[in-house]
């Protein structure tokens, strides 16, 4: 295994990334863990606050060690029952045990069970909202990266009146909170002008599916913040690729090519492809950010998303909810930069040899 | 290079805005009647000679309510940008410096907290923390989760100056490690970390907006972010009382606007690679 991962620095490289990022992975569990545990609200006492009053004292205490079984607070058996000491009081579990049951549970995709939508699990209130979220935000991201380099390249390259009227633009809009522009969206277009609907995600009375009606409606609905966070991104990508095409311009490769009467159209490939290896880390950059400006994004907006699920537990302290929301972001910002790793370590041989080099 | 600075069109603006926020600021108590305290009128009354941008759904003078949160939200600017850029600074220096088995441990511990998305670390902070979430707090909190990349960017910078001959003149003249990183490393990455700590307020600046928007914000404090917040929860936007939400909005993106400006024309000037 060792001779053979030496002969192939790429696969190497893949290898040692993939173990970094368990690594990782593991670290930021550990964070999902500790952090919401870190105050001193329980989950079991927000739940019995809100069911106390109409129990009895005897009832009381079953639903509560049945709900500090639920939530592994407490010892139990094989059978379900809760271990009990001498004096008949349950027995809590330790902040370890707690930590390798909720790792374990983790893995096997058991996020628990929500708080404020008591018995609903929050693998389920995730799946609901996710689609929505990856449907607003992966081609936003991906149209936005695209248009923004294309942009940027083309001002760096052509100057003159273009660059001097895309610059600043792109400054302002790159500059431009999130939330902001979508505050400004919702009252202008959506509640001043009335052009499109300004939260929700699809008509009142509808129910989702893939009937044309509902496809209508909800795409009519898209609008307002597929803009609010298109503008954002193209901004961001056009500054970043500017800037980098002006560094490849003043390279040796360009003044030669140039010199020789290379087509400026093959040149400008040519730049475009040196170039574009710090862009892909910044498309990584910008699926990481997409959790904080789905966030935002969708609270404003009120879009059924996983933002605005977050949003709702926040308000609700409803902890396993934050926590499995903050998880899957978690999984998948370091899914997006692990891939990205790989790409580029796969198109720059300069990478992989460092990488190579360090181990 | 300094005149040169002063030449750009870019940076001269950036500066006028944003110092204009801050004289707002800093003057702004000293000049208006600034009352967060007491209801001066109905809620969400129309801006008028008496209150400049009316009232908001308590019925509190806004244009104080914007004075005290434009306060906040430049001190947890300054004070976030001024934590992550110090911490990131001196990790980033001591690994560059250093190098070997050190530089291997900060790197790593970098990079892990590097992919941690920052702003879900600071809502599951923010909502264990019930009680106790202070405005310092908040900035304190927000500076120990951004420094990241500014220590990756100056240990960059500073593992590329180990090696220059200074550097090894003092050195062999027998300075310690401390010295040799203040006084002959951090000089020559002055100009940047300038610059990062600029870029370091904004986004500090924006973080306590966004958290603030979410509902975690400060308890014991007005901050814009806290403002949109209440504007939006109390319908303001349905309402069509636009002097409840549309200044903030622009306190915001005016300040996190000037601050990029300032940022893009001093590198533009600084780094010599973008310069043509």
């Amino acid at each position: 295994m060792r001779s053979w991962l030496r002969a192939h620095p790429t696969l190497r490289h893949i290898v040692g990334r993939a173990g970094w990022y368990v690594l990782t992975f593991f670290v930021a569990v550990a964070v999902n863990f500790v952090l919401p545990r870190l105050g001193d609200a329980n989950p079991v006492d927000m739940l019995m606050a809100r069911a106390r009053t109409n129990l009895d004292s005897t009832t009381a205490r079953q639903q509560e060690e049945a709900y500090l079984a639920e939530f592994g607070l407490v010892h139990v058996d094989d059978a379900g029952a809760v271990i009990r000491d001498a004096a008949g009081k349950p027995v809590p579990t330790s902040l370890p045990s707690q930590f390798l049951r909720y790792v374990s549970l983790s893995a096997q995709g058991d996020l628990g069970t929500s708080i404020l939508q008591h018995p609903r699990r929050v693998s389920e209130i995730i799946g609901k909202a996710l689609p929505w979220t990856l449907a607003l935000q992966l081609p936003t991201i991906v149209v936005g990266w695209l248009v923004g380099n294309l942009l940027g390249a083309l001002a760096a390259y052509y100057r003159g009146v273009f660059d001097r009227v895309l610059y600043p633009i792109a400054l302002l809009t790159s500059a431009i909170p999130a939330f902001c522009l979508g505050i400004i969206l919702v009252y202008v277009f959506g509640i001043q002008l009335e052009w499109f609907p300004a939260v929700g995600g699809y008509d009142d009375g509808m129910v989702p599916g893939l009937s044309w009606a509902f496809v209508r409606s909800a795409s009519y609905y898209y609008v307002l913040p597929f803009v609010s966070i298109l503008v954002i991104v193209v901004g961001h990508q056009a500054i970043g690729m500017r800037s980098m095409c002006i560094y490849e311009l003043g390279t040796d490769y360009v003044k030669y090519a140039k010199l020789l009467g290379i087509h400026e159209r093959k040149i400008l490939l040519y730049m475009f492809r040196n170039a574009m290896l710090p862009q892909l880390t910044g498309l990584a950059l910008a699926l990481g950010g997409m959790v904080g400006g789905a966030l935002i994004t969708e609270m404003i907006f009120s879009y059924p998303g996983l933002g605005l699920a977050i949003l709702t537990a926040i308000q609700g302290n409803d902890y396993p909810l934050i926590s499995g929301c903050t998880l899957l972001v978690t999984v998948c910002v370091l899914i997006a930069n692990f891939c990205v790793d790989v790409a580029v370590g796969l198109l720059d041989p300069r990478i992989r040899a460092s990488h190579g080099a360090a181990q | 290079m300094l005149k040169g600075l002063f030449r750009s069109p870019s940076f001269a603006i950036g500066c006028a805005m944003f110092f204009g926020t801050l004289l707002i600021a800093l003057f702004g108590p000293l000049v208006l009647r600034v009352d967060v305290e007491h209801r001066v009128g109905l809620a969400y009354m129309q801006p008028s000679a008496r209150h400049w941008l009316g009232t908001d759904h308590l019925g509190i003078d806004m244009v104080s309510l914007l004075i005290k949160g434009l306060r906040a939200s430049l001190y947890v600017g300054f004070l976030a940008g001024s934590v992550a850029t110090v911490l990131g600074t001196l990790i980033g220096l001591y690994g560059g410096y250093k190098g070997g088995f050190i530089d291997d441990v900060l790197t790593s511990v970098t990079n892990l907290f590097l992919v941690i998305p920052t702003l879900i670390v600071l809502i599951l902070l923010s909502s264990s923390l019930e009680e106790g979430r202070s405005l310092t707090l908040i900035a304190l909190l927000i500076g120990c989760t951004t420094w990241t990349w500014t220590a990756r960017a100056v240990r960059a910078q500073s593992s590329s100056l180990r090696t220059r001959d200074h550097v090894a003149l003092a050195r062999i003249n027998g300075f310690g490690t401390g010295h040799i990183v203040l006084f002959h490393i951090l000089p020559y990455l002055l100009s940047y970390i300038f610059m990062v700590f600029i870029l370091q307020t904004a986004s500090g600046i924006l973080t306590e907006a966004s958290i603030s928007l979410l509902g975690l914000g400060p308890y014991d404090s007005i901050s814009l972010g806290k403002i949109l917040n209440e504007a939006i929860r109390n319908e303001a936007l349905g309402d069509g009382a636009w002097w409840a939400f549309v200044p903030a909005t622009l306190l915001v993106t005016v300040i996190a606007f000037s601050l990029y400006i300032i940022n893009t024309s001093m590198e533009s000037v600084f780094n010599p690679r973008l310069r043509r």
